[in-house]
């Protein structure tokens, strides 16, 4: 016959002090579990809405990223005649020629500067990019010192509200419209005229080309063929694999902080756990002896204290991952070391960390149960019975 | 003597759950120091910065240059004392795994301004007389097994192409705190090349390095500086090299708050662990305490048994953490040396480690404590029964 759970479940309540605590503790744990993979989803995710598999960027060969590379007016007209190039709804070409350029701009409130990117756009640079959605204002004219904030941006830093005016390359640069690109990277930029950054910034050169192809398997082709084109010494990345190799570095560092944190906590809440179970079992030899005498077995006993062992970690489990919920309203905005950027992500929650956060809570009550529960279980119904 | 040789006793009476608390401080103690000392990395940049010297950078960010030819008009403003120029080179060597921080430096010049990079007058002399000539650090030469004369090609990705360059020098921090894992080359090779492949590109340095007489002046050397380049194409910034790596650090500060706090985390856990184990103690000896008191033994007497039984398991587990922090910071400071090249324990964090551990033990015992002085004896005897 099985022990009834409320037997389990009475005996955390009856000391819940110690059940308070060592579920704490493994909150915790839980807290910092889940929000490290909830940085790490939360940056993959704006990477992963960043680009579209069916954009390719064009870079100059070898320069990692927008910022180090220049594709000079020749190389980006031969790119400009290529096939692959999809048509859009006006007849035009679905491409765009960029400059992307840091600029150090200071945060409202303080005057801590951050590099943030400043990106010329054409055209096309919109519809290519369908996340990037313009809420206020309008678009800036063709030829004119007038640029368009992120929402990020305008939130954020001096200057960058609408009708605001921003100073860099000797000019005033007035913000007339603000456009929101949701969890992206290009909600921490600021749009303008291609032709005016290359003229305020004496840069006679792009940074990068970026088109959509009008049949996704046409990729590789094109690449082969531009990569071993003479004239050009540029390269083609499809643009979500451009962006998860600017990230690479933040991405690998946050796994292996998270990693060797989640080690070192978990040892700890282990520990705490097995104290808690091995004192539950310690003080409970006299009802274990009664127990077994009443006919329970042995497997009867384990399984109970085991049950017990995993309620609490599963308290401390629901408790960590409530806080690490609310984690959700924070966003993390630090440099990429890759592009020198700033770079802009929040906290995301999702069905998967929630089931990886509760199976690793369960994990640690059951490492920390499994000896104690065992020492019950293998008591001599005599012995027990005459300790008490 | 005879209260320590009792609280002693008392400690180990559960040998089981000291030893497994013991564990779970030290665990604690070990991740709390690492998490400090990555904090304390992730300032090293600033802390081994000097005050004499200033950097000069274009305004609008790092990633516009300047002309060569200020380097002129900056000697000449009063208070300069040496002026050497350099700039980023962001060469690869093999693959993007390999991170080596790679710099185009004025040879002439660059000793003199970083006294901390030492030489022999041989290497020195080698590195001034051959124009491919390139020195590294101490550590990254050790990691990639170079020797002197061997030849290391790195890949441009500023600079577009493959670089030859030769290892003329590698040279050791003068002091603890020195940056060891850096490479530089001469300005030069990378201007000649640069003439000949985009010639508008060439004569441009990244940043000027301005060594000031006095560090009292360098408020008004940086003044004057940016002044004569006020309005011009290429504006400047001129701060100390502390405020410019300040500057670099802010940037990722989210970082740096993230991993305070989760150190201070680790401390709260360890705490309920503690709390957990003081309180299963204290109730587990209700009757003794009533039988203590029975014999005229006050409430606060009782305390400071409690008190000091959850110090003494405190400072067990803190002096166990202690001696393992040093040789896994070694072993962490080697695995990640791409983010961190200097990485040492500082002796702040070892106070700061015994202070937690303190807090630990103190807080641990309060409630438990403060039972046991408003416990009534005829309560605690009933217990037993």
């Amino acid at each position: 016959m099985k022990i009834p759970f409320s037997y389990s479940f009475r005996n955390l309540w009856t000391r819940r002090l110690t059940t308070i605590l060592t579920a704490s503790g493994m909150a915790l744990v839980v807290f910092v579990f889940a929000s490290v993979l909830m940085l790490a989803e939360g940056l993959r995710k704006t990477l992963v809405e960043t680009g579209s598999y069916d954009n390719v960027v064009v870079i100059r060969k070898a320069s990692n990223s927008e910022v180090m590379s220049g594709v000079d007016r020749l190389q980006a007209s031969v790119i400009e005649s290529q096939p692959e190039i999809a048509i859009g709804e006006n007849g035009k070409r679905l491409l765009a020629k960029e400059i992307v350029i840091l600029v150090s701009l200071s945060r409202r409130g303080s005057d801590k500067p951050s590099l943030i990117q400043l990106r010329g756009v054409e055209e096309s640079s919109l519809p290519l990019r369908p996340q990037v959605k313009l809420i206020k204002g309008r678009m800036p004219r063709h030829g004119s010192s007038e640029i368009l904030a992120a929402s990020g941006i305008a939130r954020r830093f001096k200057g960058g509200g609408l009708g605001e005016t921003l100073r860099f390359a000797m000019r005033d640069w007035t913000v007339v419209g603000i456009f929101d690109a949701g969890n992206t990277g290009y909600n921490s930029e600021i749009w303008g005229d291609a032709d005016q950054f290359m003229q305020a910034f004496r840069r006679p050169v792009y940074s990068s080309m970026l088109f959509k192809l009008s049949s996704s398997s046409e990729f590789q082709g094109f690449k082969e063929r531009i990569e071993s084109d003479p004239r050009l010494t540029l390269e083609a990345k499809r643009e979500t694999r451009y962006y998860t190799d600017q990230s690479e570095m933040m991405a690998t560092f946050l796994s292996i902080l998270g990693l060797s944190l989640t080690i070192i906590f978990s040892l700890g809440a282990v520990v705490g756990a097995m104290i808690t179970m091995y004192a539950a079992v310690a003080n409970r030899t006299d009802e274990i002896g009664t127990l077994r005498a009443l006919g329970f077995q042995r497997r009867n006993i384990l399984a109970a204290f085991l049950i017990e062992s995993l309620l609490l970690s599963l308290i401390g489990g629901c408790a960590g991952l409530l806080f690490a919920s609310f984690m959700q309203f924070l966003t993390i905005s630090t440099m990429n070391w890759q592009t020198f950027s700033e770079l802009a992500f929040s906290f995301s929650l999702t069905f998967g960390i929630v089931y990886k956060s509760l199976l690793f809570s369960l994990i640690m009550g059951f490492i920390g149960g499994v000896l104690p529960a065992f020492r019950a279980a293998r008591m001599n119904i005599v012995d027990s019975l005459r300790a008490a | 003597m005879q209260i320590l040789k009792l609280l002693l006793k008392n400690s180990f009476r559960h040998k089981l759950r000291t030893s497994l608390t013991v564990f779970g401080i030290m665990i604690a103690i070990l991740a709390f120091g690492l998490l400090r000392t990555v904090v304390s990395a992730w300032y090293a940049g600033v802390e081994a910065s000097s005050a004499t010297r200033l950097i000069t950078r274009n305004s609008i960010s790092i990633i516009f240059f300047l002309p060569l030819s200020y380097k002129e008009k900056i000697r000449q403003i009063p208070g300069v004392k040496n002026i050497s120029y350099s700039c980023w080179f962001g060469g690869i060597y093999i693959s993007e795994k390999n991170f080596i921080p790679n710099f185009a430096v004025d040879a002439k010049t660059v000793f003199e301004l970083w006294p901390e990079f030492v030489l022999t007058d041989k290497q020195k002399n080698d590195f001034l007389h051959d124009r491919k000539a390139c020195v590294a650090g101490r550590k990254i030469a050790e990691k990639y097994g170079w020797k002197i004369g061997d030849t290391i090609t790195l890949r441009g990705t500023i600079f577009p192409g493959n670089w030859d360059f030769t290892l003329r020098g590698i040279y050791k921090g003068a002091y603890k705190s020195s940056d060891e894992t850096q490479f530089f080359f001469h300005w030069d090779y990378l201007n000649e090349s640069m003439k000949k492949t985009s010639p508008n590109r060439a004569d441009q340095v990244g940043w000027y390095v301005v060594g000031v007489k006095n560090p009292d002046l360098a408020a008004d050397v940086a003044a004057a500086i940016d002044k004569t380049f006020k309005n011009s194409l290429a504006e400047t910034i001129t701060e100390t090299e502390k405020a410019f790596q300040q500057g670099f650090v802010s940037m990722t500060e989210a970082i740096v708050i993230a991993v305070r706090i989760v150190s201070f985390v680790v401390i709260i856990i360890i705490m309920a662990v503690m709390a957990n184990t003081m309180a299963m103690t204290a109730r587990e000896r209700i009757g003794e305490y009533a039988i203590m008191k029975t014999l005229g033994f006050g409430g606060w007497h009782i305390a400071g048994l409690i008190f000091g039984e959850s110090l003494i398991i405190a400072f067990t587990g803190c002096a166990f953490g202690i001696a393992a922090t040093y040789p896994a910071a070694n072993a962490f400071g080697d695995a990640m040396s791409t983010y961190f090249p200097i990485f040492n324990v500082q002796s702040e964090t070892i106070y700061m480690d015994i202070a937690a551990s303190l807090v630990v033990g103190l807080v641990a015992a309060v409630f438990p404590a403060w039972r046991a002085v408003k416990l009534s004896i005829a309560d605690g005897l009933r217990r037993i029964g």
